[in-house]
């Protein structure tokens, strides 16, 4: 039974890639944001100090973590949209009548849409090296790919527990906006949360995209609010409970 | 053991019962029809069955398993053929089948000996690598069947399976549904509205309207329930003509409306030179044409539910509604 559903979850991931592979509209779209965020701002901002903040830091350095981690945010949207196609296309209910755990289908779709976020993260981190962005070691590549993951993962999981609640695939993109958005901005991506005034921040604390980008710029340049270790267990925490919210409702769907 | 046993099935969708209390069994190897206009509450029932939807009441076992408590059991022992597609439009037709044939578990080496065989059923082999994207209705439709037989399923659900085709490709689909049935022993319980499609396939046929069995058996034997052949005559003046048939020892009914009149018998062929016979005695009429029908279940059809079969808005509006689909993927 474990080597099946092992199978199924494979079986959905191999699909989500091929699909990806294919749509090369996709690939533009899903790549193209980041850059535009990624270079306008470094070049824009790049005399701007923030007292007591950068410590020498170039802003470029300090943006380079909030872009991955808003690439992370925004391409989950993806996961969510594809099961409204489904849906929409009739291909939800070929899925639906099969001997399967819901389970399995939902991580594997989960794990496509980690694998596209991990190739979009990658390109993001090997282009900034372009614009001068420096790491503090090898080693941060791979605990940075980690925290890649646990965003991911935990905002696939949302944006498939929203889509398992919803009927009109024209409507989900402005949903997600909504959650989208606010996540982006109070997540500190673009500027130090410490600067926000209380009642504004107190919103960056409920944020769990604030974490990943925490966490994202403490291990690749070594500036961050929280120890790492406390951003991870906080990602982790927020994306088992989204992938388990996101197996529940999915389960509950009628097609 | 039975293929299929339901027992007084019930399906609410608010006040509305969209399938009202029925029964009804399936035997091993059988082709089982269910008849009836859309809306009449025939793919609720087969989604009840494969498990898709709830029922309100009753219960019903599918291959011996309980489609409430068992429904992985079930969902391995049966194939699905939906009414409206549901393929992946941006795999190929292999890739549509290979990702099927991993969610049912099969190893490698019974996937690809499956997928050569089913596509040779079909008549798909020269286009399993090409984007379902690119395929007909027709070449659609038979890659969804070949699929639901994949993962060799003990009975296979078609619903509507000629649904919008046409009629070359109707014939092909069902040479292939009788085809499989032959050769790997499939059960199959097969959904339309279409008269000629329950008459040629089904070894027995559901009639059903509103949500209720009006009526099941064999085709021929639902048939005879009309007492044989109709003879549908145009004569002036008609009532001196019905007149003078009401009183044919032959006649087992007759009926008149709009100027033509109905005569049921047996062997309507050979009544006819009878019929001449009599237009030349001169008795006061003159016949103008003759027209023998052997009934249809479409009469068969009109017998129990007192109309012909409705073609409601509700077709039509499915119809906008997959056309605005499919540009909206383009």
């Amino acid at each position: 039974m474990r080597a099946k559903n092992l199978q199924v979850i494979y079986v959905m991931w191999l699909r989500e890639m091929k699909i990806f592979l294919r749509a090369k509209s996709r690939w533009i779209s899903n790549l193209a944001l980041p850059f535009f965020f990624l270079f306008t701002m470094a070049f824009g901002f790049r005399r701007f100090r923030i007292a007591g903040v950068f410590h020498g830091m170039s802003y470029g350095n300090f943006l380079v973590p909030g872009i991955i981690g808003m690439t992370m945010l925004f391409s989950s949207m993806f996961t969510g949209i594809s099961i409204l196609w489904d849906r929409d296309f009739g291909f939800l209910k070929e899925i639906m009548v099969a001997p399967v755990k819901r389970s399995a289908v939902i991580l594997g779709r989960v794990s496509g849409g980690v694998t596209n976020n991990l190739i979009q993260g990658i390109s993001i981190l090997l282009s900034s090296f372009l614009i001068g962005f420096r790491i503090n070691s090898l080693l941060s590549i791979f605990w940075a790919l980690l925290f890649m993951v646990v965003i991911s993962v935990g905002f696939n999981g949302l944006s498939v527990a929203i889509a398992s609640k919803m009927r009109d695939p024209q409507a989900f993109p402005l949903i997600m906006h909504f959650f989208t958005y606010p996540a982006f901005l109070f997540s500190g991506a673009l500027f130090p949360i410490a600067d926000l005034p209380f009642w504004l921040r107190s919103f960056s604390y409920l944020d769990p995209l604030t974490y990943g980008v925490d966490g994202l710029r403490g291990v690749l340049v070594g500036f961050s609010q929280f120890p790492p270790i406390l951003d991870l267990s906080v990602l982790l925490i927020f994306s088992l409970a989204m992938v388990i919210l996101g197996s529940w409702l999915f389960s509950r769907t009628e097609v | 053991m039975l293929a299929i046993e339901v027992k007084n099935l019930t399906k609410k969708f608010n006040r509305l019962k969209a399938v009202n209390n029925i029964s009804f069994k399936v035997e091993k190897g059988e082709i089982f029809g269910l008849l009836g206009p859309n809306g009449a509450g025939k793919t609720t029932t087969i989604k009840m069955l494969i498990t898709l939807v709830k029922p309100n009441g009753g219960e019903a076992k599918v291959w011996g398993f309980d489609i409430l408590k068992q429904k992985n059991e079930v969902r391995n022992s049966i194939g699905i053929v939906f009414q409206e597609p549901a393929l992946d439009n941006r795999l190929t037709g292999k890739e549509n089948l290979d990702f099927h044939a991993r969610l049912y578990g099969l190893d490698k080496e019974t996937r690809k000996k499956r997928i050569k065989e089913v596509l040779e059923l079909v008549e798909l082999r020269d286009k399993a690598n090409v984007l379902v994207g690119n395929y007909s209705g027709g070449m659609q439709r038979r890659l969804e069947i070949a699929r639901g037989l994949m993962h060799y399923p003990k009975i296979l659900f078609l619903d509507e399976p000629s649904l919008g085709l046409d009629t070359q490709t109707r014939r092909r689909i069902w040479e292939y549904i009788l085809r499989l049935n032959k050769k790997e022993k499939t059960t199959i319980v097969l959904t339309t509205h279409y008269m000629e499609e329950a008459d040629y396939l089904c070894q027995r046929v559901a009639i059903i309207d509103f949500g209720k069995i009006v009526a099941l058996d064999t085709p021929a034997n639902l048939k005879s329930v009309l007492g044989g052949d109709v003879i549908s005559i145009e004569a002036v003046p008609s009532e001196k003509a019905f007149q003078v048939f009401q009183k044919i020892s032959w006649v087992k009914k007759i009926n008149q409306h709009n100027g033509t009149i109905d005569l049921n018998c047996e062997q309507g062929e050979k009544k006819i030179p009878l019929l001449m016979k009599i237009d030349q005695e001169n008795l006061g009429f003159e016949i103008k044409s003759i027209n023998l029908r052997k009934p249809t279940l479409e009469d068969v059809f009109l017998h129990f539910t007192g109309k012909t079969i409705r073609e409601t808005e509700v077709s039509q509006s499915e119809k906008n509604k997959r056309a605005m689909r499919r540009r909206f993927r383009r």
